[in-house]
């Protein structure tokens, strides 16, 4: 027999109709299945306000099942004969009265539709315990997984409404459930707080509002689209796409393609019905992002283009039903909005444009210095200096010239404070370029007003332009670093700031522009400004901050804060200027704090870092045997290391080698321990007795020849061929000979020897990090 | 469905008028606005505090609302500092409510075989009133003509039985059905009457002295006081004893002391209007209308109105029972 279910409500929103139909298969199919129910086919589908459910080939009744177990001995004692009678929840007195008696009169006892038994198993006599279930029929337990399934649904927000208890995502007012075989279709008898199921349903809202009686699933999608309801989502988005297509060809022009709308559009009809319409003179001349984000969040429009001229001149709009007058007032009223909506974006274009027109982009953006970017980490204003700060030392790095970087940064962020951006933020960049080619600016500035703010997201673009990607770099930085100073850190699932976005895209830039660059010195120098932006609005002494400001000077030099720290507070102590350095001082908690928020930041970094190199199929084991070398802040050279190396030992001699090395190495581990030293060098060929042995000394002189060089290029592939042609000279060494021998002078040189293994293996990765 | 469809309306009042007279028909009591300075027709305490405990309840209304940061000086065609809305509140929600809607649209003229009329997602949250529901905003080709939401909880409390609640924009659904594009040059009365006025007759000059006032001239520091003066009094009305000393009658004073709380929420819209409360600082005055929102629900739900069995001498709040 076939199922037909429809559950309908008011209008479910369009964003969780699929994930609701998809729900909706899942838990029936679950149900059914789990009570014994097979099925065919099945299929989902979903309108804005119905949940259809069909299943093929269900059979009449579930199949009668028997479930036996073995118990404890018969003899065994009350708590383990108890714990197994209440197992089926008959741990009670009676009960075990009952299993009693079958210690003295074998054969059988039946409690609760269980049956007690006891049998002989290799002459020991042990409890079994045999339910035998009856088959039930179809119609029962769809009745119990429907209704167990609309109780428990798992809306991600749902109601209550009127005087029920029950909640659906709006109210649902009724329940089609039938089971048709040949002989008809049978109404699955079910009540859920009131809502009695049957055999009808209702056809447009408008169109054909009566009620429809059904008697199988063809029969239901047939009648429904005679009453002017299209039952598939996936053909109302065809149908839409179809029709907007048409009807823009016919006028020439091509509709700009929108996935994400298409689906919701068509989560919002029953009925489609296309319309296209003009934009209107006065409005063509506008961005053709703005038309677009307008007309798409707003009015929920197609946007229309015109190959011609390249501009979005028409737009589709998707009605829910016909008209006599073939939706000519539905378009009228639809452009009308239009025209009220686009009124406003002009008024917000023209107002931007004549500002820039006077002051370049100096209005809008010294009017940052109002905004406060968040309460601890100052204005908008002052967080722009640090990210122009940054970027013109990242600069060179990038290719950019720092000149243009600086002033691509302190340009970047002017368009928050332009009125178009004000009401629709979404368009923040996108019209900060046109704002600054307007200003004229160059092309590299503009495209960072664009770009700086990228990627938003896993399926965004990554800047490729170098002052983009200065900029980008810098801007993220210093959202990273300053949240860290605050102790804002993201924790489980809340990040309010986006911080997570923030560092994976600082390493998607970085990977995908393949640059090199401690990543360290530039945390250090984006905690520092920070922390010298809030000396500056507290109540430290002058000198103090000029401590801070020369380190951040000293920093490109000395690489990392730590030791540029030190060096300026040397120099200090040689110049006798007053600071305070001790214990408890400013400076002294200063440079305690930044070195420890480094590190972690930098390790939220890497855990960044391990998810993504897990998605490419990189080992765990193999991220952290790169990440425990040193330069492990350069991304480009731990991505390109951890990459060789899973390469590496995806080979037989790789997996062969690291068996070595670790042979090696727990060897050695255990020898220092016992003799308190460290075998690190001093091993002689001269004290070679086996073949083997020498071999080894001569295979080791010649990987060093060429895994040296291949390191200092950071030819990872060329170091690890080398150290793969090991394998067999290890091998063969550990075959033939005996480290731990009597004579202690052979001893000491083997292990010598062992230690030139492990200083060769962990010139390429931290191999004891590997497991198996 | 009628035969003949209703007629074209001519003017802004008429469109109340049918909307009056269409809820009337259905059984809502007809109230007058509430008369204080609100930001919304929810704010009456016929839909905040009725919506909340088990009496059914079922009230239709205008109510003048006040938007300070709105304020254009009556020169934007859409945006007023001084505007209408028509509400709704019928608890519990009625299984028609859709269709007692769309009826009401039919009354104001608007033809549902010409129109397309669409219910798209939009969850209602009044952080300032504490209360959420879900519903949609309801769309006439493309013009979103009204909220529609079941109320969920209100002042912290779960809404039981739901409240059913309708809000219509009336110039901006006024403006469409009359067909015209500026606020200002709506027709109030019947333009073929004696003495025609339009909106802009009525309200422009109103919207100019009320955007200067709230923009630039409301004394701030004044404002500020009043807020703390409201808050204060709101608490201590609610402070008092539950018994009256004189009458020996139980009369909580959840009214007065949410009229307090309308006060405060008003007071702020105007010191936000005039940017003297910052980023920050805006959650914590929102906050604080909320902990004053919340208190007025408790107490509502004190007293017979709110459902509490007060006759017997033991309050009992429906929720708990």
């Amino acid at each position: 027999m076939n199922l037909l279910i429809e559950l309908f409500s008011e209008e479910i929103p369009a964003r969780m109709q699929a994930k609701a139909s998809a729900d909706l298969k899942k838990l029936v199919t679950d149900g059914l299945v789990e009570a014994g129910l097979t099925y065919g086919g099945a299929h989902a589908l979903a309108t804005p306000r119905r949940l259809c459910l069909a299943l093929e080939d269900i059979p009449a009744m579930s199949p009668d099942t028997r479930e036996e177990r073995k118990g404890p001995p018969i003899d065994a004692s009350w708590a383990a004969i108890g714990g197994f009678l209440g197992s089926y929840g008959l741990n009670h007195p009676t009960a075990k009265a009952h299993v009693d008696s079958l210690l003295h009169t074998p054969g059988s006892v039946t409690l609760s539709g269980i049956r007690f038994e006891d049998r002989e198993i290799k002459g020991k006599r042990f409890l079994f315990a045999v339910q035998e279930l009856q088959g039930r029929p179809a119609a029962e337990i769809v009745a119990e997984v429907l209704d167990a399934t609309i109780r428990n649904f798992p809306w991600s927000k749902s109601m209550r409404w009127g005087a029920g208890n029950l909640r659906w995502v709006r109210p649902l007012h009724s329940i089609l459930c039938i089971l048709t075989t040949e002989e008809g279709a049978e109404v699955v008898p079910l009540e859920v707080d009131g809502i009695v199921a049957g055999d009808k349903t209702r056809g447009h809202r408008f169109m054909a509002p009566g009620k429809i009686k059904v008697s199988s699933f063809e029969d239901y999608e047939a009648k429904l689209k005679r009453a002017f309801v299209m039952l598939d989502p996936e053909a109302r988005a065809e149908a839409i796409w179809h029709d907007a297509t048409q009807a823009a060809f016919a006028n020439g022009f091509e509709v700009v393609e929108d996935k994400g709308l298409l689906a919701e559009v068509a989560g919002l009809v029953e009925w489609p019905v296309v319309l296209i319409g003009d934009i209107g003179a006065d409005f063509i001349g506008l961005p053709p992002e703005v038309l677009q984000t307008s007309m798409k969040e707003h009015q929920k429009f197609f946007s229309v283009k015109n190959p011609k001229t390249g501009r979005i001149e028409k737009f589709v709009t998707v009605a829910n039903r016909e008209t006599e007058d073939n939706g000519a007032t539905i378009l009228a009223g639809n452009q009308k909005v239009l025209a009220a909506r686009l009124s406003d974006a002009k008024f917000f274009w023209e107002n931007d444009l004549r500002t820039v027109a006077e002051h370049g982009m100096t209005t809008m953006s010294d009017s940052l210095s109002n905004v406060t970017f968040h309460r601890e980490l100052g204005s908008q204003a002052a967080r722009i200096d640090r990210i122009a700060a940054l970027a013109r030392r990242i600069a060179p790095i990038t290719g950019a010239k720092p000149d243009e970087a600086v002033l691509a940064a302190k340009v970047a962020k002017a368009d928050l404070a332009s009125e178009m951006v004000y009401e629709f933020p979404e368009l923040q960049g996108i019209m900060g370029r046109y704002y600054a080619k307007n200003a004229g600016l160059s092309d590299a500035v503009a495209d960072a007003c664009r770009d700086h703010w990228k990627p938003m997201g896993a399926g965004d673009d990554v800047p490729t332009e170098p002052v983009s990607v200065a900029v980008a770099l810098a801007e993220k930085l210093d959202t990273l670093t300053g949240f860290w100073l605050i102790d804002e850190k993201p924790t489980g699932s809340k990040d309010p700031y986006a911080l997570r976005r923030a560092a994976l895209g600082i390493i998607r830039i970085i990977l995908d522009n393949d640059l090199r660059l401690s990543l360290d010195r530039f945390i250090d120098e984006g905690l520092l400004k920070h922390e010298i932006s809030r000396a500056k609005n507290g109540d430290v002494n002058g000198a103090e901050i000029e401590a801070l400001e020369d380190t951040l000077e000293e920093i490109a030099d000395h690489g990392v804060f730590g030791a540029a720290f030190e060096a300026v507070l040397a120099s200090f102590a040689k110049a006798e200027k007053p600071v305070e350095t001790g214990k408890g001082t400013y400076l002294a908690r200063v440079g305690k704090a930044v070195p420890d928020l480094s590190d972690d930041l930098l390790a939220f970094f890497h855990d960044r870092l391990k998810v993504r190199l897990r998605d490419e199929g990189i080992p765990h084991d193999v991220i952290d045997a790169c990440l425990n070398m040193p330069g492990n802040d350069d991304l480009t050279l731990l991505v390109k290391r951890a990459r060789a190396l899973a390469g590496f030992l995806a080979t037989e001699d790789g997996a062969n080698l690291t068996q070595g090395f670790k042979r090696a190495n727990n060897i050695l581990k255990q020898a220092e321990e016992a003799d308190g030293v460290e075998y690190s060098f001093g091993a002689d060929v001269k004290f070679a007795e086996d073949e083997a042995e020498k071999a080894l000394f001569a295979a080791l002189d010649t990987a060093d020849d060429t895994i040296k060089p291949a390191m200092e290029a950071e030819d990872f592939g060329a170091a690890m061929a080398a150290m793969a042609d090991l394998r067999a000279p290890i091998d063969a060494f550990f075959e033939a000979v005996q480290i731990n021998t009597e004579n202690q002078i052979l001893r000491r040189n083997r292990l010598n020897l062992l230690a030139r293994i492990r200083d060769v293996c962990l010139t390429v990765a931290d191999l004891t990090r590997i497991e198996g | 469905m009628a035969e003949t469809k209703p007629t074209q309306p001519k003017s802004f009042q008429e469109i109340i008028l049918r909307l009056q007279a269409y809820w009337a028909f259905k059984g809502c009591a007809v109230l007058q606005p509430y008369d204080m300075e609100v930001g919304a027709g929810t704010f009456h305490p016929a839909t905040t505090l009725r919506a909340l405990g088990s009496k059914p309840w079922a009230a239709a209304y205008v109510q003048p609302s006040r938007r300070p940061t709105d304020g254009r000086y009556g020169e934007n065609p859409n945006r007023l500092q001084h505007y209408y809305q028509y509400q709704v509140l019928i608890k519990p929600s009625p299984p028609d409510l859709q269709a007692l809607y769309l009826g009401s649209l039919e009354a104001i003229g608007i033809d549902m075989d010409l129109h397309d009329i669409r219910f798209v997602e939009d969850d209602w949250e009044s952080p300032t009133l504490g209360a959420w529901g879900l519903g949609w905003e309801v769309w006439c080709d493309g013009m979103e003509v009204s909220q529609f939401t079941y109320f969920q909880q209100v002042g912290g409390h779960d809404c039981r039985p739901v409240s059913g609640e309708l809000t219509y924009g009336l110039e901006r659904l006024a403006m469409y059905v009359l067909g015209v594009d500026h606020v200002m040059e709506m027709p109030f009365n019947d333009p073929s009457s004696p003495i025609p006025l339009s909106y802009g007759d009525v309200f422009k000059q109103t919207e100019e002295e009320y955007s200067r006032h709230n923009f630039d001239v409301a004394n701030t520091e004044t404002l500020l006081q009043h807020f703390v003066d409201a808050e204060a009094e709101c608490q201590s009305l609610l402070a008092q004893d539950a018994v009256d000393p004189k009458t020996g009658k139980h009369i909580v004073l959840a009214h007065p002391a949410y009229d307090q709380c309308i006060k405060a929420s008003h007071i702020f819209n105007l010191l936000d209007a005039r940017g003297v409360i910052s980023v920050t600082e805006r959650q914590a005055y929102i906050g604080r209308v909320r902990t004053l929102a919340k208190l007025c629900a408790d107490a509502f739900v004190q007293t017979q109105a709110g459902g509490a069995d007060v006759k017997s001498g033991i309050v009992v709040p429906t929720e708990l029972m």
